[in-house]
């Protein structure tokens, strides 16, 4: 093995340590958030803003006022369902999109092709996109949360850049036998390039997941058809926590509202936090293939 | 023999608009049946509202809808402009846009790099996957804990405190002063892990040949770095700057809906927010969608400009 100059080593020491430096920065926040929804709430008051290297008298009471109401599982209920429903309708529309866009001799390809890439760089705006769900009559139904967005321009065209990267023998053989357009695409395509449709699968799924905004201008009447994000939104932003803190004394609550903060952000993040890890690898294959083709 | 030369003539013809049409239809009407659905998305969600633009030149009432609105031209652009609030929402558009792109555009170049320089793998990897994290936190989360960490017993505020002449009791957000910097730091804090990635990819990518002969040539690793590194992915940082240029007044509202207050609206109240409110909360659709226009029209001769800047510079472009 080669042996490494002094400065060298220098560097490298000081590069870990930085690169330890910049983790903690990026984890840190997050197990802050983790130790104080297991603080008793006193404890945590009393605290101040110190840092927090465990949780302060362990208990998990913000977890039962979390779901003393069932706003947060109504919302969990709600996001599935649009994840259940809207993810494979991007996905069908996404592929079938990209299959045209990645056809060669096709007569109408050009123009469609300009038009959907026109609406990457230019839009009507917020204010004729939400009168034109509103004319749809989608307004209060979760429909307005999952067709208005169904398809993902920019995904689209990682996918067409996926299935132009295809070897072409495969189809031009199925050709040869007759296959039609179904056929190279759902039989050839689609079965070759699983790993990217994951991938942008993975993309839609976390795009609704985090989404919150249509649902906040969309779904006007009442919270029961809210998706998670805005129940967290009216918790954490708009500091609505009465309903968990009902049949608490008045002075108690706002510093038990601040501990269930913290736990609701548990609550909701655990999931990506838990499979985050295992799929990584997968979102960053996604921005490569991206890449390839700005 | 004259029969022959006709028939030639009519064969020849293959250019036709006509025949192209039908031997197009004969052999991908399949593929056009299957792509319905996808125009009708883009007809629907995108042109639809490409079409109510011209709500921007009327007096625009939601019973009557675009067809039955009188029409008042540019009263509504002359309304926005005249607003007393017009320069300020620019001046705070412009000045996160250019403060993001100022701290928050070298810095995933700069770690790139330095992850580059890890020579153990599963280091580098672990570096990875935990800085990558926070981009797949959602915004309402990360913005509800931006809340919780510069309020009043926050952690950031006691850490500001600490450093700071004159200790505040309030939340952070409170100051306008201190709303870009929140604003700015929270985002770079959210996504430098993750757009670090398109740099590592490219810098994979340098031929290893080129190292070589550096290193034959005598050059040390900072030499390395100056003279065969860098200049590698620089087509990468032109057009990723170009590209970020061109979104210079696209700030968007979501995390400002979230992050704003009265205290600091001087300083966060942006244009993308300035729509928001005036068309959804108070309905004045003319002037929202007369707003909404000016900013696509902006943005779109941004990024129109970046594009053409890009392809001489660098031969990659957009379109």
């Amino acid at each position: 093995m080669k042996r490494k100059s002094f400065s060298r080593l220098l560097f490298e020491i000081f590069n870990a340590i930085f690169m330890s430096v910049l983790m903690l920065i990026t984890l840190y926040p997050l197990l802050y958030v983790i130790f104080a929804s297991m603080s008793d709430a006193n404890e945590l008051l009393k605290h101040g803003g110190k840092l927090l290297y465990k949780p302060l008298e362990f208990t998990l009471a913000a977890y039962k006022l979390a779901f003393k109401d069932n706003s947060i599982v109504t919302g969990y209920k709600n996001t599935s369902i649009i994840l259940v429903i809207g993810v494979p309708i991007s996905m069908y529309l996404s592929a079938v999109g990209a299959y045209f866009l990645s056809r060669k001799d096709v007569m109408f390809k050009k123009i469609i092709t300009k038009l959907i890439m026109f609406t990457m760089f230019f839009s009507g705006g917020l204010i004729p996109f939400y009168l034109t769900v509103r004319d749809l009559k989608m307004i209060d139904s979760l429909w307005s949360l999952i067709l208005p967005t169904a398809i993902n321009t920019y995904n689209m065209i990682i996918l067409r850049t996926a299935f132009e990267g295809l070897p072409p023998g495969l189809e031009e053989s199925a050709r040869m036998d007759g296959a039609g357009h179904m056929t190279v695409l759902f039989k050839i395509i689609i079965p070759l390039s699983k790993a990217t449709l994951a991938v942008i699968a993975l993309y839609y799924g976390v795009g609704v997941w985090n989404s919150w905004f249509n649902a906040s201008i969309f779904l006007q009447r009442g919270n029961a058809k809210w998706p998670l994000q805005l129940v967290l939104r009216q918790i954490l932003i708009q500091n609505d926590t009465a309903s968990m803190t009902a049949g608490t004394d008045l002075g108690d609550m706002e510093r038990v509202a601040e501990s269930i903060k913290y736990a609701v952000i548990v609550i909701a993040t655990m999931p990506v936090l838990c499979i985050y890890p295992f799929i990584q690898k997968y979102f960053t294959k996604g921005v490569m293939i991206g890449a390839v083709k700005g | 023999m004259v029969k022959e030369i006709v028939n030639q003539g009519v064969a020849i013809n293959k250019t036709a608009f006509s025949y192209r049409f039908k031997r197009d239809m004969k052999k991908n009407y399949s593929l056009y049946i299957l792509i319905i659905p996808v125009l009708a998305f883009y007809a629907l969600f995108m042109y639809k509202p490409m079409y109510g633009v011209l709500m921007a030149f009327q007096d625009f009432e939601i019973r009557v809808g675009i067809t039955g609105s009188d029409w008042v031209w540019f009263d509504n652009f002359k309304r926005f402009f005249a607003d007393p609030y017009f320069k300020r929402n620019i001046i705070n558009t412009v000045k996160i846009s250019v403060t993001s792109i100022v701290f928050g555009f070298p810095t995933p170049i700069i770690f790139a790099l330095l992850v580059n320089e890890i020579s153990k793998k599963w280091f580098m990897r672990t570096v990875q996957t935990i800085t990558y994290l926070p981009h797949f936190i959602s915004l309402v989360v990360i913005c509800g804990m931006i809340r919780t960490f510069v309020g009043s017993d926050g952690i950031i505020t006691s850490i500001v405190n600490f450093f700071s002449a004159n200790p505040v009791d309030e939340s952070l957000l409170n100051n306008a002063k201190a709303f870009v910097p929140i604003f700015v730091a929270s985002d770079i804090w959210q996504s430098f892990g993750w757009n670090s990635i398109i740099y590592l990819a490219a810098l994979s990518a340098v031929d290893e040949q080129l190292y070589e002969a550096a290193i034959i040539d005598g050059a040390g690793r900072i030499r390395q770095t100056i003279s065969v590194t860098i200049p590698s992915i620089l087509p990468t940082i032109t057009i990723m700057f170009i590209l970020r240029l061109g979104s210079i007044l696209s700030v968007g509202y979501e995390k400002i809906i979230l992050l704003t207050n009265a205290f600091n609206a001087e300083s966060s109240e942006i244009l993308s927010y300035y729509i928001y409110k005036k068309g959804l909360i108070s309905a004045d659709y003319g002037l929202a969608t007369a707003a909404g226009l000016f900013n696509s029209i902006i943005n779109f001769a941004f990024v129109a400009a970046a594009n053409s800047i890009s392809k001489k510079v660098s031969d990659i472009a957009l379109w």
